[in-house]
């Protein structure tokens, strides 16, 4: 009778455990971090360079919008999360690939928080986009906390080579968007985009808006 | 009366009666330890505690929700002093070791009408006077800073009001001046001595604009002008504007530092912001107390509600503040 409890008090501990460690790993499930901070000279700039894609096309969630971050070695990583040196002027350079819209709120449209406060567009230079104008903005690269804002303009959604799974190359339809920023003392900052692109869902905020590798991530600025 | 309740227990069978058969009268003993603990502690809450109480003195309404926390500080400590001091002077006079009476059965179960009727009278009059007290204090400062919707029941006296509209979407405050052209910024600068009439709203969920420091908290609600009131004083400063209602995965990182500043100085931030953006305004939509999303969802940009082909909500633009 006694061996028959333990066993049975074993085997529970057991499921309880399988229980525990697959939630716990499912939570702990976050994309690979990319550190550009390693090999860091002090007072040379670093260079981050991303792209937007309309659905990623592999993974759990292959119709969803996404960036990608392009690591040091020059392959394209599913990854919203970096690591940078602080008080450092990070060059940042995306490739949008993807279709747009008007923003929700206009004042996005501004370039806020960059090295002049503007970015160039595909070789121009731009402090403001008219989001109901034209083919609007596809999405926007946006640190709240530091005051950055860039809005990432659309490609026509009429465009016959559009890019229809990541990563996309540069003979896709694209635009190319460049802008730099100090980045500021050590610290978490999280960054998003704020054109709600996940389509399907609750004023198209859930999804890919809400989820940590597609299009919010982090940027840890490390000493 | 009270030295029957806290006396040893008569014999069985023996009748109650007020005596004191120890010899020693712990009403008294109880009560002249809470008036030393009383005579310490009020001065020490008024004058030390008191000036560090949150929210602070950046608006008339942040200093009244001070003097509301001390009023309330002021009248729980004798409260809370007779509770512990009751407690503590029970365990120790009246324990197993010094051969204390049975505490759970016996005559010190039967109760006392006097110290039932004390103490429901006491309690009663204090929650009333604390009812009393805080719906003055709510009516008397404009609603205290709380959102009272579209149609403010508390509203100033100041002839001159400032409306600033707070729009939350996720995950992110902006701010609106209709008076200064209807520019749209992420900073938040108020003026000093002056009646600030706070027009929230959202463009996607429910957020809350919490101002801490002015004490002010409204909650931003889609399609709905919630109006919030504070007159700030004359005391210059930041103060730090949060989210307060969970609202997704940034909801923590929904903050950011508004300023009080002096009227001229904040006239000249005012123009000059309302010239630098002016580009920027040109491309937002018309001034309006509430905008919509497309219903489309995605990709959805704002409107005022009546230039929204999709929305067929109540259009709150008729409701204007008096400049």
């Amino acid at each position: 009778m006694g061996k028959r409890i333990a066993a049975v008090a074993v085997l529970f501990c057991i499921a309880v455990g399988l229980v525990v460690f697959t939630a716990m790993d499912y939570l702990r499930s976050n994309p690979p971090t990319l550190n550009l901070a390693a090999g860091h000279r002090p007072g040379q700039p670093v260079d981050l360079t991303l792209q937007t894609v309309g659905t990623i096309g592999f993974g759990t969630h292959p119709s969803w919008v996404s960036y990608l971050t392009r690591s040091p070695d020059g392959k394209w990583v599913h990854t919203t999360l970096w690591d940078v040196p602080a008080h450092t002027l990070v060059h940042v350079t995306i490739f949008q690939y993807d279709t747009g819209g008007p923003l929700r709120n206009q004042f996005l449209g501004h370039v806020l928080g960059t090295v002049g406060g503007t970015m160039t567009l595909n070789g121009k230079t731009v402090s403001l986009i008219d989001s109901n104008a034209g083919n609007g903005v596809a999405h926007t690269f946006t640190i709240p906390t530091l005051g950055i804002d860039v809005p990432l303009a659309a490609n026509s959604s009429t465009s016959k080579n559009l890019c229809g799974a990541a990563p996309c190359t540069p003979n896709y339809v694209h635009n190319v968007i460049t802008f730099s920023f100090m980045s500021p003392g050590v610290g978490q900052y999280p960054w998003q985009c704020f054109l709600p692109c996940g389509l399907g869902y609750l004023y198209g905020n859930g999804g890919p808006m809400q989820s940590i590798g597609y299009m919010d991530g982090f940027m840890k600025v490390v000493s | 009366m009270a030295d029957a309740v806290m006396s040893p227990p008569p014999a069985p069978g023996a009748v109650r009666s007020p005596g004191v058969p120890d010899g020693r009268h712990h009403f008294q003993w109880m009560i002249g330890i809470w008036l030393v603990l009383m005579a310490a502690g009020e001065p020490i809450i008024y004058f030390a505690v008191g000036p560090h109480v949150p929210p602070g003195t950046l608006t008339s309404e942040a200093t009244g929700a001070q003097f509301d926390f001390y009023v309330l500080l002021m009248l729980a400590l004798p409260v809370i002093l007779g509770v512990w001091i009751y407690m503590g002077y029970a365990i120790w006079t009246w324990r197993a070791s010094r051969g204390g009476p049975e505490p759970a059965v016996g005559p010190y179960s039967w109760g006392h009408l006097g110290v039932q009727v004390g103490w429901i009278v006491s309690t009663t009059a204090i929650v009333l006077s604390m009812f009393v007290f805080g719906t003055y204090e709510l009516a008397a400062a404009s609603g205290a800073g709380g959102g009272q919707g579209p149609n403010p029941l508390f509203t100033p006296t100041a002839h001159r009001i400032l409306p600033v509209q707070v729009i939350a979407q996720q995950w992110l405050f902006t701010y609106r001046y209709p008076t200064f052209g209807g520019f749209e910024t992420n900073q938040l600068v108020i003026p000093a001595n002056t009646e600030i009439a706070f027009h929230v709203t959202s463009l996607d969920v429910i957020h809350d604009f919490w101002a801490y420091q002015l004490g002010v908290k409204a909650d931003a609600n889609p399609d709905y002008d919630n109006i919030a009131y504070a007159h700030t004083t004359n005391q210059l400063g930041n103060f730090t504007v949060r989210c307060d209602e969970l609202c997704g995965i940034w909801h923590g990182a929904m903050y950011n530092t508004g300023q009080v500043m002096s009227v001229p100085d904040f006239t000249k931030w005012a123009a000059s912001t309302e010239k630098e953006l002016a580009a920027a305004t040109k491309l937002l939509p018309p001034f309006a107390w509430t905008y919509t999303p497309d219903a489309n969802g995605a990709d959805g940009g704002y409107y005022p509600d009546s230039n929204d082909p999709y929305s067929n909500v109540e259009v709150y633009g008729a409701q204007k503040v008096k400049l």
